[in-house]
């Protein structure tokens, strides 16, 4: 049976429980709703600029992201099931088979937080399309370069706060670009100007996706 | 003799211990067996079965000492030694959220099978949970939940079946069942289980005391 | 290292810093020239850093091939030493900043990636102290160091890109152009050569010192 098979099964697993049980989901919106509206209430009129703007929906992404991104794995080796998978199924399937839920709850991250964020910060988006391209590339480069990440926290003692500092070097790089990006689009730019920006929010992921996907038979299997 | 010796398997543990840290739980275990037989594994607790039984599925890499499965004269690799092995412990759970039928679903998916649902149909009325199919997992019983691991294991038809305290949380007609199924497992594969109760010592043709 | 070339090594610093501070300044026609001497060091020492991470990478990669804990000891002995030169390097290059712009951290680009580097390393061993399982932190170490390691170049080329497009270059850390003469090149290749073989003389130091541990504990564990 294809190897695709096996990644969209465990996948389709990884949704069908999310459906049920709502776990990632629940914190995701719960993590986007508190820091939107606790930043809002406070300083909220004061982020009227472009700059301004996108770095705070940013790092309101990047909790989030975090938040969500780390409970994947943590769940599997609480409810021992970790196990189950690593008896029946090798670590590359299991590490695509979770990016790929992973691009999921990251595009679910997106659409909520783009509604939220236009609606409660009264954002005037220049270009509604390009503004969705890039929160949806960004959240995505973001969630696949910590998975590998979330899979070692998920094994460790310090879980949480050792999963930030830990994805910090990978992280950065994508949360530049895309607090750049950002800026630029509501500033009211070109497609021509992003390019440069896309192209590495596609590529820069896509090397970290390649070598995590290398190195994930020694994280996973130990 | 003849042709059956292609087909024959044969697990090879040699001088295996291991250590946690400081700790050592498994000392220099060596022990041969092929298709056909049944290895039962006693100790008190603490003595390091479920180590052992953990080492042999592929799980746990050990300290020392190495563990063989031999096809027809060649060492079987990584890969292929994950399909041959099944373990059933109480460390390791199905999802609670999905259903029986699901959960046999997902695990045949990801080793690579097709089943069918009369196949798992029959898996479930031959560990005694027919019609229960489609009830959530975290609905089941200890029992139940017992019960539909062992089914799941021995649905992907593995050659080496590893049972850590099988008839654990099952009444007396659960264990019949289980001890049904062992017995005819053995037959065609290697049967290995670790176990407290005396008396299921008995289906073990060798014994490995881990004291 | 024997006692000749350590005490040689002593001596050569010795000059080199000598020589730093007697000599003019690499650059001049700045109120600050003379806090350009720093350039001596900071540079070497940044330079260090780096070296001493790509050690510790390709120990992790040998570690995942070999499996030898020794291997994983020393790639964890260079982090640790690349830390203290990296350390260094942030403190000189914060002092440099004052010196020539009034402040000790300006976000600049090269500044920032220091920073990260540094930010790297702790999170290295913060991971190392929070797995138990010795084979399992290893493991781990060295899957991360790896990952880290290849994020470190895009920090090089992909921050200056950004900020260029941003910022066109008013900021120049290496402060204009500093002529390599004569006696400027003298000195900064053997202050550069002087930390390299300190680095190399503590991580050779370390490693011994780890072997010893290592076959006491086995004569423990087997007796």
């Amino acid at each position: 049976m294809g190897w695709i098979k096996r990644v969209i099964a465990l996948t389709a697993k990884d949704i069908r429980v999310e459906l049920r049980t709502r776990y990632a989901i629940n914190s995701l919106v719960l993590f986007a709703v508190v820091t939107l509206v606790a930043v809002g209430m406070t300083i909220g009129l004061q982020i009227n600029t472009p700059s301004l703007h996108a770095g705070f929906i940013w790092i309101a992404i990047l909790f989030s992201s975090l938040q969500a991104q780390s409970l994947s794995f943590v769940k599997e080796e609480e409810a021992k099931t970790g196990d189950l998978l690593r008896l029946y199924t090798d670590p590359g399937v299991v590490y695509i088979g979770k990016l790929l839920f992973s691009f999921v709850l990251s595009a679910f991250l997106a659409v909520v937080l783009i509604v939220l964020y236009i609606f409660l910060m009264d954002l005037s988006v220049p270009d509604m399309g390009q503004f969705i391209v890039m929160i949806l590339l960004g959240t995505i480069a973001l969630a696949s370069a910590t998975t590998i990440i979330a899979a070692i926290v998920s094994r460790t003692a310090m879980k949480g706060a050792l999963f930030a500092v830990l994805s910090f070097p990978l992280l950065l790089p994508i949360l530049i670009v895309a607090i750049s990006g950002t800026e630029s689009i509501l500033t009211g730019v070109k497609w021509t100007v992003l390019f440069d920006d896309i192209r590495i929010l596609i590529a820069y992921p896509a090397i970290v996706v390649t070598l995590s996907y290398m190195l994930f038979e020694y994280v996973w299997n130990e | 003799m003849a042709d059956n010796t292609t087909n024959k398997l044969q697990l090879n543990v040699k001088s295996v211990s291991h250590r946690f840290g400081r700790r050592r739980v498994l000392s220099d275990v060596s022990f041969r067996c092929e298709t056909g037989d049944a290895i039962c594994v006693t100790g008190h607790n603490g003595s390091g079965k479920s180590t052992l039984l953990r080492i042999l599925s592929g799980l746990l890499v050990p300290t020392g000492g190495d563990v063989e499965l031999i096809k027809g004269g060649t060492k079987l690799g990584k890969s292929e030694r994950r399909r041959a092995l099944r373990l059933v412990s109480p460390e390791i759970s199905l999802y609670e959220s999905l259903t029986g039928f699901e959960n046999i679903e997902l695990v045949t998916k990801l080793s690579g099978v097709e089943v069918s649902q009369s196949e798992m149909e029959s898996a479930l009325e031959e560990v005694g949970l027919e019609g229960r199919g489609d009830d959530m997992f975290g609905a089941y019983s200890s029992g139940m939940k017992q019960r539909l691991k062992i089914a799941t294991a021995m649905i992907t038809e593995p050659a080496v079946l590893l049972l850590d305290e099988p008839t654990a949380n099952l009444d007396d007609a659960g264990r019949e069942r289980i001890y049904h199924i062992m017995h005819d497992f053995q037959v065609r594969g290697i049967l290995i289980f670790a176990t407290n109760e005396k008396q299921e010592v008995r289906f073990g043709g060798q014994v490995v005391g881990l004291d | 290292m024997t006692k000749i070339l350590k005490f040689g090594l002593l001596i050569y610093f010795g000059a080199v810093i000598v020589f730093a501070f007697i000599k003019p300044p690499p650059l001049t026609g700045q109120t600050w020239s003379d806090g350009s001497r720093i350039f001596y060091f900071h540079v070497p020492q940044a330079f260090v850093a780096f070296v001493a991470f790509a050690t510790s990478m390709i120990y992790s990669i040998l570690y995942l091939k070999r499996r030898n804990p020794l291997d994983d000891r020393k790639a964890a002995l260079s982090v640790e030493l690349g830390l203290v030169f990296c350390i260094l390097a942030t403190l000189t290059g914060a002092i440099f900043a004052r010196i020539a712009w009034g402040s000790y951290w300006n976000w600049d680009p090269r500044e920032t990636s220091i920073l990260i580097l540094l930010l790297i390393y702790a999170a290295y061993f913060a991971l190392r102290q929070s797995v138990t399982d010795e084979r399992r932190r290893a493991s781990f170490s060295a899957v991360y160091l790896i990952l880290a390691f290849v994020a470190v170049p895009v920090f090089g080329l992909v921050l200056p890109r950004v900020y260029e497009s941003l910022h066109p270059s008013d900021t120049i850390v290496s402060g204009g152009s500093i002529d390599l003469r004569g006696y400027v090149a003298a000195i900064f290749f053997s202050s550069m050569a002087c930390f390299l073989a300190i680095y190399y003389w503590l991580f050779n130091l370390g490693g011994r010192v780890i072997s010893l541990e290592y076959k006491r504990l086995e004569e423990l564990d087997a007796g």
